[in-house]
């Protein structure tokens, strides 16, 4: 059957992020990228909503199930609110995820419960390279094995919360495939730089980090000594994208149209200009049919479809350009005023351009 | 609940339709193509008998839910069904598809506007032993988009208790074959009362075989050439007082029911236009692949765009705009098997999928070069046919308005 109404239980998830994202998020956003900044209060009330804990099984300390439909469905609620601070809210997933998609059953039951039962807990993961054709598949940060041991050399770069986290998940390319390892902070090798000045997201601080050499137990490998496949953790990175980019543009189309309606011109409203009408329908089609191919993506990976990966990489594409499209336009909507820092439609063109290149930023 | 699985009765009736396609369609593309006008009847009777089999057939469906094994109430899937078929069909040949026997666009006139009585009597022509077809005729040479510009005038002799239609209509798809080739009808839009603009305007059921309108001209068109396109002149058409659609009141009152009939029927239809755009972008995106992959070019799904080629990337957003268009089209018909009010969702899917049509189309004759070019491979057919999805039944200009209407929450008046 087709069928594009949320049931019950998605509603209420939909309902209790919205709010989130409506009274706590979406007040704090301007003075957050203006102070580069965002409350840690804030952040671990975006926590406590329990979104990774309703997205893992209770064994490990959650009383859910993974489910990338639900995913998508919270993650542009809160994308709406801000971008960086669903970033900053969803950071220790970005540590959990891929051990509940990829992990040994012994990685599961040891690293779970700690990040899933605790308060917004110091865990991160490091994927993104600072090269121009940075590609999740074809990683320049080696592992090596050596004995019992692997050896951990590359720089990453885009690494949230890199100067307080505890333990990250390093995704490097063994043997010519990307593989996460799980290493903890402090050992010795790593360096973590400064903190990275960026186009937007400056809420959220991001580091370079460096791995001159490091050694790890084989062990900590995800999915154990024979590793896993990469492949549907790069799916769940592409649908949180696609689903936050879908957020950001829909808080963009909705600032353009209030302010179009608005705003006087040759005796008129802006929006009853055919040029702002024709720019702001269009926009409204594009995010609409952007939205259905990712839930579709996502229903996909669900159910274990075939195409699931291909659909997931086309979504992400799909939205990359439409968030582009969208935030741009939702300036231009604005004119000189939508130029002005007051405003937030700046903001989220900065963000706009963001999705196409920081697959690994975030996970659902 | 979110979900994405086909149904079975719609994979079924795929299996069989693309068979059809590929059977009775593609095989006589390119013929029907060169000899304009002349009529594909083997691909008419075919589907006369098929659809009288499965009841299939008119553009606006009305089923009594099904019940499941439990007997609770299936959900009702019969606007999917459509836009699933005619997606199928366009996939074979868009200009055939619109020779299919039945009601049409005019069966979907008289259900959005008729009587449950004015249903039965006009629409059992379509079940009948012979084959036989419905359209509408709305536009006329200074009247296209701004449909209330209309001057087909209808009076009533109240004496003899007639309409009398007098007027010229164009671009009336089927027009030749719903008059001259069976027992089929047309509903004519005339006004009533030439002052008052919309307010005035009424559907007029013209049965086949009626005197005093004739089919004035079939045009030469750049594609879809298979279908007829009609210009027909009303000159004292003489209509019985009962085959004016609609109840008594709505018929005597100033109201701009008529001209809302009118447009809750292209709601209706606007979703099923989009899929006849989705078949024949698909049409072309499929053999664009098959072409490349014979020059050992195949896409590389999952790189960073840094690392694709530029035909990779042409072709992967292809296969994003294609997919996205075809979701629009199944939730506006999801929509509307569910009763929800879908005009927004049914304009979005007719704005993009003209637009994807038209970009794919374009494109992929580009990247073929001179092989595209050529009558060699149907790709430069399917580009012909492709461009009217962007404008009969409401042009992408027009679908544009009335989705920024609808999010703007404006009127007509507040923007033109």
């Amino acid at each position: 059957m087709y069928s594009f109404e949320p049931n019950e239980e998605q509603k209420m998830l939909i309902d209790t992020v919205s709010r989130f994202a409506h009274s706590n998020l979406r007040p704090a956003s301007h003075d957050a990228d203006e102070e580069g900044l965002m409350p840690l209060d804030l952040i671990k009330k975006g926590w406590e909503l329990g979104v990774l804990q309703a997205s893992t099984p209770e064994a490990y300390g959650g009383f859910g199930e993974h489910s990338s439909v639900n995913g998508v469905l919270a993650a542009e609620e809160m994308a709406w609110g801000d971008l960086a601070g669903t970033l900053a809210v969803m950071v220790p997933g970005l540590f959990a995820v891929p051990i509940l998609l990829a992990g040994s059953e012994e990685q599961k039951s040891e690293y779970l419960p700690p990040v899933v039962e605790g308060d917004w807990p110091p865990y991160t993961a490091a994927i993104i390279e600072q090269y121009y054709d940075y590609d999740p598949n074809e990683l320049r940060t080696t592992a090596t094995l050596d004995g019992d041991d692997l050896i951990l050399t590359g720089e990453k770069s885009y690494v949230p919360f890199a100067n307080e986290t505890k333990t990250m998940l390093v995704f490097a390319s063994l043997k010519g495939q990307t593989q996460g390892i799980i290493v903890p902070n402090g050992l010795s090798g790593i360096n973590i730089g400064e903190r990275q000045k960026l186009l937007g997201i400056n809420a959220l601080p991001v580091f370079q980090v460096k791995f001159d050499e490091v050694r790890i137990p084989s062990a900590n490998r995800l999915g154990g000594i024979n590793g896993h496949d990469f492949s549907p953790i790069l799916a769940s990175y592409w649908l949180a994208t696609s689903a936050m980019a879908l957020g950001v543009s829909k808080a963009a189309l909705e600032y353009a149209i209030d302010y179009a309606k608005d705003r006087d011109v040759f005796g008129m409203k802006v929006a009853q200009k055919q040029s702002i009408a024709f720019m702001l329908a269009e926009m409204a089609t594009e995010i609409e049919a952007i939205r259905t191919l990712t839930w579709e993506a996502a229903w996909m990976l669900d159910t274990g479809k075939e195409d699931a990966y291909k659909e997931a990489y086309l979504a992400h594409t799909g939205a990359a350009d439409m968030a582009m499209m969208v935030t741009d336009r939702a300036l231009q909507i604005l004119g000189g005023h939508g130029y002005i820092r007051e405003h937030p439609v700046e903001k989220w063109m900065r963000e706009g351009r963001s999705f196409s290149l920081l697959v690994g930023m975030t996970i659902i | 609940m979110i979900e994405f699985e086909t149904p079975k009765p719609i994979s079924q009736q795929s299996l069989v339709l693309k068979t059809v396609a590929e059977n009775m369609m593609r095989p006589v593309s390119r013929y029907f193509d060169e000899h304009e006008h002349e009529i594909p009847w083997e691909y008419i009777n075919f589907m006369h008998m098929a659809m009288k089999a499965t009841g299939a057939g008119s553009l606006a469906p009305k089923e009594a839910p099904k019940k499941d094994a439990e007997g609770k109430e299936r959900p009702r899937i019969s606007y999917q069904i459509l836009a699933f078929m005619l997606e199928m069909l366009s996939w074979g040949d868009v200009g055939i598809y619109l020779c299919t026997p039945g009601g049409g666009l005019g069966a979907a006139a008289v259900q959005s506007n008729g009587t449950p009585e004015q249903n039965a009597k006009f629409l059992a022509r379509f079940g009948e032993e012979k084959p036989a077809f419905g359209s509408m005729a709305m536009t006329e040479s200074q009247a296209g988009s701004d449909t209330s510009a209309i001057r087909t005038t209808a009076v009533l002799d109240k004496e003899k208790n007639q309409w009398v239609l007098n007027g010229e209509k164009i671009f009336v798809t089927g027009g030749q074959k719903s008059l001259l080739e069976g027992n089929g009808l047309v509903v004519v839009w005339a006004t009533i009362d030439p002052s008052t603009g919309r307010a005035g305007m009424r559907p007029f059921v013209v049965e086949a075989g009626t005197p005093g309108i004739k089919v004035t001209k079939v045009e030469h068109k750049m594609g879809i050439r298979a279908s007829d396109t009609a210009s027909l002149v009303l000159q004292d058409c003489r209509l019985p007082f009962e085959n004016i659609l609609g109840s008594p009141e709505v018929i005597q009152e100033k109201t701009s029911a008529g001209f809302k009939g009118a447009m809750a029927t292209f709601d209706a239809t606007r979703p099923l236009i989009g899929a006849t755009a989705v078949g024949v972008a698909r049409a072309t995106l499929e053999l664009l692949k098959e072409l490349l992959a014979k020059e050992g070019i195949i896409i590389r799904y999952g790189l960073p765009r840094q690392k694709l080629t530029n035909i990779e990337r042409e072709v992967i957003d292809m296969e994003v705009m294609l997919r996205s268009a075809w979701l629009l089209v199944i939730k506006a018909v999801w929509m509307a098997d569910n009763c929800k009010p879908n005009s927004l969702e049914a304009s979005m899917s007719k704005v993009r999928g003209g637009d994807v049509v038209t970009k794919i189309t374009q494109r992929a004759i580009e990247i073929m070069g001179p092989i595209g070019y050529s009558q060699d491979l149907l790709l430069e057919k399917w580009f012909r046919d492709a461009k009217i999805s962007d404008i009969y039944e409401g042009t992408g200009q027009i679908n544009r308005l009335i989705v920024a209407r609808n999010i703007l929450g404006y009127s007509g008046r507040d923007l033109r």
